[in-house]
């Protein structure tokens, strides 16, 4: 029982740092990225292909981080000026392709086989309780997002950011780089999610193409949407609820009887896509609504509508 | 080698002809709704199993069978955009358009997950006489493949028809034109939202359980198709019916070209690459005028 509340608190862990990129991108910076999983996949594949090199296993997730970073802003520079809706069909794309490369390119990543073995850090040394600390070393990860992702967007970088989700041309004629400040957010947003990848990867020691399907996309922005799409506190919080309610329908699904392995699977993929579709309806703000994100001037000003401060948090950026 | 190539052309038309329904459904509800319902896949296959069990469980032939699937599929895209959809369109933000995507896709995954609790994820193949190919020359075609094309053909002809000759098909391109222009001339968009979706779904269901007959059908049937689609849709214009029609065909084309020189696996890189140059060189479609402003 306790090593399988450890795992899916690791679980839970990795799905934070993902909801933390998602906030960053979408809820702080307006930038849909429905491809979120194609990262997750680049940082497991980098990593896991640098270890069976040889290369020791910290150096695996700094280049994990970094090929998607980059990837993630090479692929926003490419859709900068794409409306909402196209760059949803886009980033949806590319997450398909990166997976059909997955699939496909057997010489280096062994097709839907997927990759077996790959070594976990220090297993050797702590035997039984390796999962506590890779628990431990993953919410301290998270941790450490939270709280630079928390510095960074309290700063003028933030308020800038915000400036340029709520309106570019004024946060343009405000003196703000419009593309800069996009490229920083999704890039941060994919390096993130390339770190939770590796996180991952090293983790369960073995992924295939199957891992990285859209379904795990629409799990984070489920977990985002029901903590707050806005707010860092509730990606952490969403990604707990996720993982709670993941695991209660496994529980669920099993006293139905009668069900094969097939149906219950389904079942449940059936029980979290109609959670979001009703979450989004019923409460699209999340259990942490968006604050008037004016920094330093908070109670100073009456909140005017706080699911949508754009007027407040426009006057700042200005 | 000519005749290879003649092959692949005619190849490519009648996998365009197959993707020109979904394609046209698309735009269709794209151009009357304004946004992008990815549960068009779902729907896809919906349309798809219906033909299927229409088929074997009941014995009918083709033309039941397609009837049959443009019905189901409309239907249920009906009912799934009323209860799914519409309540987030009602509360239109700068965020709409993206948890639009979002609930789509998550509907379409629901309706995955529903297909694969009730069928299993095996494929599942029509009981249809098998016919020897056709030769035209050295050019081989399916009669199968041929009498999609002739369907496929037929119901865009029909569609023109419709948009252009019935008040309701004309109310309809208002719509997708201007909807406060519409709206004003005493046209009531709620009611002409639900038949565009209907439509659509209906011609995505139909797309489906040609390409089922063809080949197969699993849960997955759709999704798998999606990009190649999009891409249709996107390349005509994404508001533009014969636009939808003429970017499936030439993704159908271009599909089988590449296959001179890609792996058959990677037909969806040369949808997401034609997506990809469509948007960012001419947004409007590569049919529209040189100002590329979208209708």
């Amino acid at each position: 029982m306790i090593s399988y509340l450890i795992f899916s608190g690791t679980i839970a862990g990795f799905y934070a740092l993902l909801s933390l990129g998602l906030v960053m991108a979408w809820g702080q910076g307006g930038l849909v990225n429905l491809g979120l999983v194609g990262f997750v996949g680049l940082g497991a594949y980098t990593s896991a292909l640098l270890s069976g090199a040889g290369v020791p296993i910290w150096l695996d997730w700094i280049a994990a981080a970094a090929l998607s970073g980059a990837v993630g802003v090479a692929l926003c520079l490419v859709v900068r000026n794409l409306r909402g809706d196209y760059l949803a069909i886009v980033t949806l794309g590319f997450a398909e392709i990166l997976r059909l490369a997955e699939t496909n390119e057997k010489w280096l990543t062994k097709g839907s086989d997927g990759i077996s073995g790959i070594v976990a850090p220090f297993k050797g040394y702590l035997g039984d309780s390796f999962p506590l600390f890779y628990l431990i070393l993953t919410w301290v990860l998270v941790g450490l997002a939270a709280f630079l992702l928390n510095g960074l967007l309290r700063s003028p970088f933030g308020r800038a950011l915000r400036a340029v989700r709520d309106d570019e041309q004024i946060a343009a004629v405000a003196g703000k780089s419009v593309l800069r400040l996009k490229l920083q957010a999704f890039g941060m947003a994919a390096a993130l999610s390339g770190l939770a990848g590796a996180l991952y990867a090293h983790f369960t020691s073995f992924i295939a193409p199957d891992v990285f399907i859209v379904q795990l996309t629409i799990y984070i922005f489920l977990a985002v949407t029901i903590g707050g799409y806005t707010r860092l506190t509730g990606a952490v919080f969403g990604s707990i609820a996720l993982v709670a309610l993941l695991e209660a329908t496994r529980f669920l699904a099993a006293v139905i009887p009668g069900l094969d392995a097939v149906q219950i699977a389904s079942l449940r993929e059936f029980a979290i896509a109609v959670t979001l579709i009703v979450v989004m309806q019923l409460r699209p703000e999340g259990a942490f609504r968006m604050t008037n994100e004016c920094s330093g001037l908070r109670g100073s000003r009456p909140v005017q509508d706080p699911c949508h401060g754009q007027k407040t948090v426009l006057d700042d950026a200005i | 080698m000519l005749t290879d190539l003649l092959q692949y052309l005619v190849n490519g038309l009648i996998v365009g002809a197959l993707i020109a329904l979904p394609a046209l459904g698309l735009t269709l509800i794209f151009s009357v709704l304004g946004f992008v319902n990815f549960s068009i896949a779902a729907l896809l296959t919906a349309g798809a199993y219906a033909g299927w069990l229409a088929n074997t469980t009941l014995r009918l032939p083709l033309v039941p069978v397609l009837l049959i699937a443009f019905v189901v599929a409309g239907a249920l895209g009906v009912l799934t955009d009323r209860i799914a959809l519409a309540p987030i369109r009602r509360k239109p933000t700068a965020q709409t358009p993206l948890m639009v995507a979002v609930v789509s896709i998550a509907l379409s995954m629901a309706l995955e997950s529903a297909y694969r609790f009730s069928f299993g994820s095996g494929l599942n193949s029509f009981d249809m006489p098998i016919a020897r190919d056709m030769k035209f020359g050295s050019i081989r075609v399916g009669l199968q493949q041929l009498h999609n094309l002739e369907i496929a053909i037929g119901l865009a002809v029909i569609l023109a028809l419709f948009f252009s000759l019935t008040r309701l098909g004309k109310a309809m391109r208002a719509v997708a034109d201007n909807v406060d222009l519409a709206r004003l001339k005493g046209i009531e968009p709620v009611r002409l939202a639900n038949l565009a979706t209907f439509i659509g779904m209906g011609l995505a269901g139909v797309g489906g359980a040609l390409l089922a007959i063809d080949t197969s059908v699993d849960p997955s049937t759709g999704s798998r198709l999606i990009l190649l689609i999009f891409a249709g849709s996107v390349v005509g214009g994404l508001t533009s019916l014969p636009g939808a029609v003429a970017g499936a065909l030439l993704m159908g084309v271009i599909g089988e070209l590449g296959l001179l020189v890609l792996p058959p696996v990677y037909q969806s890189l040369t949808a997401f690459v034609a997506i990809l140059i469509t948007l960012l060189a001419r947004p409007g479609g590569i049919f529209s005028g040189a100002s590329g402003v979208r209708k």
